[in-house]
Parts: structure tokens; C-alpha cells; sequence
């Protein structure tokens, strides 16, 4: 699935500003907000949804080469956090949906992994 | 000529699509304009306008009166002027005074999109008081962006080339690498820093991909932990040798407890502020066992946490993710 169907589907927001190649694919998701378990449980260019917003989901986005983070209940990332997120080449996108309603989007959507 | 539309993109083809689009918007419209440009006055003859063509080789011009952009003249004009044999008109006559510009700061993707919007071979380039400061074309865009994919290439090729022939180009008995990070308590804007550096210098020293990020998440969960919970703060050592990489962490406490409670998934200490941000999910030490081949803690209330991890880069002797019963504590 690309993710800028996912984006345009769930009229997600972007906090980072780059652009979203259209062909930049999404394997699977994980929902977790817990570091260590995104650590354990996300898979190589999966979208992950969190309601984290500090600098250091992007550290974790990086070392698991996620394709994009999904912030949830309009929690905003700070100008650092954008920065390094831009820096690493993470997307960061923005949603007032909380993590159930944006994972039963995400299923409905068929991304079933 | 193949038509191309219908095949399918291969994952290596959009990788290169995403580094070319990315590089548009990265490239400024001066960095791959044509800067020395030859320009035409509206009261020139077109035959002056023929020569110039021909001599210089171009397929078009700005007319400029007293320094002010007022037109551009293509060879489409030029051949409209020749069919008429017209050419002791002047070129007010024949040029195109619809003017679309874009301006020298903006990035070259500005420049792509009008292109594609408006049917013109070359867009003047105007600067800040829009004055002319040069011409793009689409030649100057594919030449502007094929030099910066090889300047980036190539700059990355070399730092990978040389890293990874380091091992080959010294004779020792025992050849080893050893970085060093100091991690500071408390200090979660800089989290997950070394761990990077740490990965993208397996990366470049020729580390596979798999190898770099089982290195990378267990060393994060290492350093995370050295920033949640030690006393001081403490230091990262990787050692990387042909044949392993051993990643260590030593603080100088409090120290663990119980170290088999402390290895059981979901077992922490963290407090009620680390978890709000998603730490002390109790899983770091598991994390690092799974990405490991080897595990070893040495922990106690007086001393403080050693912790050492090892990898080994022969494919046969490292488990990947099947390990466990390689784990050792010793409290």
C-alpha cells in the first residue's frame, strides 16, 4: 500500500516537510506506544502509529527504517523533534483520530499486518 | 524508442525516482542555471538574430530593453520570421512578450513544474529585483541534477570504500575498531544518537544490512538505558572486528537488583515520568538479547552495570533471532 494513499484516505496531516514520494510503499503498521515494543514488534517500512511526539520516536523510526510515523490526538512534535525527523528522512504525519480509530482505518484500508 | 509507461517500476528504478525528486526540491534554480547567456534587443534586426543563433549555437535569447527582461525570442520565432522572409524586421515584432520567469532562489522543482505547465523550451531567471541573472533550460535541470546524484554518489562511495578496506589495508596480529560515546543521565534529546552513529558506521565499514540493525536496536535499548537509569551517566564501547563486533555499557550505578528479573519481558524500574514517554516498557533487555549472540551483565549495588553484547559477523556462528539460552547473568 503507498503511503500517500494512507495519507490522502485518512486526511492525514504532515509535520515534517518533505515530500512523500508517491511510490514510498507500507509493508505493515504497528500501534504501540511504548518504545521497546515498536523496537521488538514494528517491521522494516512499517507505518506506526503512536501517540509519542517527542524527539525520540524519530531515533527509533531510524534504526527500524520506518517509512512513517502517525501521531495521534493532535499531539504536536516539537521544532527539534520536525528537524531531526527531516534530518533522518522519517515523515512524520499528524491526526486528531486516537490509535484505535486510526488502526481500524488502517485494517478497513487492508493493510492486515 | 520503447514505450516505457506501461512496465512495471522496479524497487531499485524508485529508489532512484525518490533521490532525483528529492534532489529537485533540494537544488536552487542558480545552482544548474546557464549564467553566461547571450541576449537580444528588441530593435535587433532578426537577421543579427539568425547569426547569433547559428554562431552560438542556442535555441533561444531574453530581449532585453535598457536591462529590463521585456520578451524572449525562440527559434520557433525565428522560423515563423524566415518562412515570412521577414528577417530585416525587428525582433519586437516576432518575440514573445507573454514573460513567465521563475525566480533564482526557488528550487528546481518550481522550474520543472513550469515546464510542464507551460509549452516553453527555457524560463528566464530572474533575482530578487528582477533583473535577469540567467536562462534554464530542461538540459540545464537533467545536467544540474546527474552531477549532484554523482558528486553524492561518489562522496558516499569513498567513505564506504575506505572504511571497508580499512581491515584490508593494516597488517596486525588482532585489527580492531573501538568507538566511544559518553552518555549523560537524563539526556533524552540526545537519545538514540550513538546508536545511529554506531549503525551507519557498520553501514560504511560494509556491515550487512541485518547485521547494522540488530547492532542498532540492541545498542539503543543499551544506551537508553544508560540515559534512564544510570546514576552518572555512563559509556558506550564497540569494538568492530573482522570476524565480531562487541558492544559494551558501563555506569557506575545504582546497579540491578535482581538481573533474571530484570531480563524478563515486561519486568521495570522505570518511573511513572520515563514510562509517559514510552520508556520502561521492561523490554530493553529482552530486545537486546533477541539482536545479540551473546548477553553478558555484570551488575551489583557497589560497582554499578557492565554489560556486554556480541555479534559474530561469520553467518554461521551468528543465531539472529533464535537465541536466549546464550544469555548470561551473573549477579
Amino acid at each position: 500500500m503507498k503511503l500517500q494513499d494512507i495519507s490522502t484516505a485518512l486526511a492525514l496531516t504532515q509535520h515534517t516537510h518533505q515530500f512523500i514520494d508517491p511510490s514510498r510503499e507500507v509493508s505493515s503498521a504497528y500501534c504501540s506506544d511504548m518504545l521497546s515494543c515498536v523496537m521488538t514488534g514494528a517491521a522494516h517500512h512499517s507505518v506506526w502509529v503512536t501517540l509519542q511526539a517527542h524527539q525520540n520516536i524519530v531515533a527509533v523510526a531510524a534504526l527500524l527504517e520506518l517509512s512513517a510515523i502517525i501521531i495521534t490526538e493532535n499531539a504536536l512534535p516539537d521544532a527539534a523533534t520536525i528537524e531531526k525527523a527531516e534530518e533522518e528522512g522519517i515523515i512524520l504525519l499528524g491526526t486528531p483520530l486516537k490509535n484505535f480509530e486510526v488502526c481500524g482505518k488502517l485494517w478497513h484500508l487492508g493493510l492486515r499486518s | 524508442m520503447t514505450d516505457n509507461k506501461n512496465q512495471p517500476i522496479t524497487d531499485a528504478m524508485a529508489e532512484n525516482i525518490t533521490k532525483v525528486e528529492e534532489l529537485a526540491y533540494e537544488l536552487l534554480i542558480n545552482q544548474v542555471m546557464t549564467r553566461d547567456i547571450s541576449t537580444v534587443s528588441p530593435a535587433d534586426m532578426m537577421e543579427f538574430v539568425a547569426d547569433l543563433f547559428r554562431e552560438k549555437r542556442i535555441s533561444g535569447a531574453p530581449v532585453l530593453r535598457d536591462g529590463t527582461l521585456v520578451g524572449i525570442l525562440s527559434i520557433e520565432d525565428l522560423i515563423r520570421c524566415l518562412r515570412a522572409v521577414d528577417l530585416s524586421s525587428p525582433v519586437e515584432k516576432y518575440m514573445s512578450a507573454r514573460l513567465i520567469t521563475v525566480n533564482e532562489f526557488d528550487p528546481v522543482i518550481e522550474a520543472l513544474k513550469t515546464f510542464v505547465h507551460n509549452r516553453v523550451g527555457r524560463l528566464p531567471v530572474l533575482d530578487g529585483d528582477k533583473k535577469l541573472v540567467g536562462i534554464i533550460t530542461k538540459g540545464d535541470i537533467t545536467r544540474g541534477l546527474l552531477k549532484k546524484l554523482t558528486n553524492e554518489f561518489q562522496h558516499e562511495e569513498i567513505r564506504v570504500y575506505r572504511a571497508s578496506h580499512l581491515f584490508e589495508d593494516i597488517n596486525s596480529t588482532r585489527t580492531s575498531l573501538v568507538l566511544r560515546y559518553n552518555i549523560k543521565p537524563r539526556d533524552f534529546i540526545h537519545g538514540g544518537t550513538a546508536s545511529s552513529y554506531i549503525k551507519r558506521a557498520l553501514m560504511r565499514l560494509g556491515a550487512s544490512p541485518q547485521i547494522a540493525r540488530r547492532c542498532g536496536i540492541a545498542i539503543y535499548e543499551a544506551e537508553m538505558n544508560l540515559i534512564i537509569h544510570s546514576r552518572n551517566g555512563g559509556v558506550i564501547r564497540v569494538e568492530i572486528e573482522p570476524h565480531q563486533i562487541t558492544m559494551e555499557t558501563i555506569d557506575d550505578g545504582p546497579g540491578i537488583q535482581d538481573v533474571d528479573l530484570a531480563m524478563k519481558p515486561g519486568y521495570s524500574t522505570a518511573t511513572e515520568q520515563v514510562r509517559e514517554m514510552g520508556f520502561g516498557a521492561g523490554m530493553g533487555l529482552a530486545n537486546m538479547s533477541r539482536c545479540v549472540d551473546q548477553l553478558k551483565i555484570d551488575s551489583s549495588t557497589e560497582r554499578g552495570t557492565r554489560l556486554k553484547m556480541k555479534i559474530y559477523l561469520k553467518e554461521q556462528e551468528s543465531f539472529g533471532d533464535i537465541r536466549g539460552n546464550h544469555t548470561e547473568g551473573t549477579p
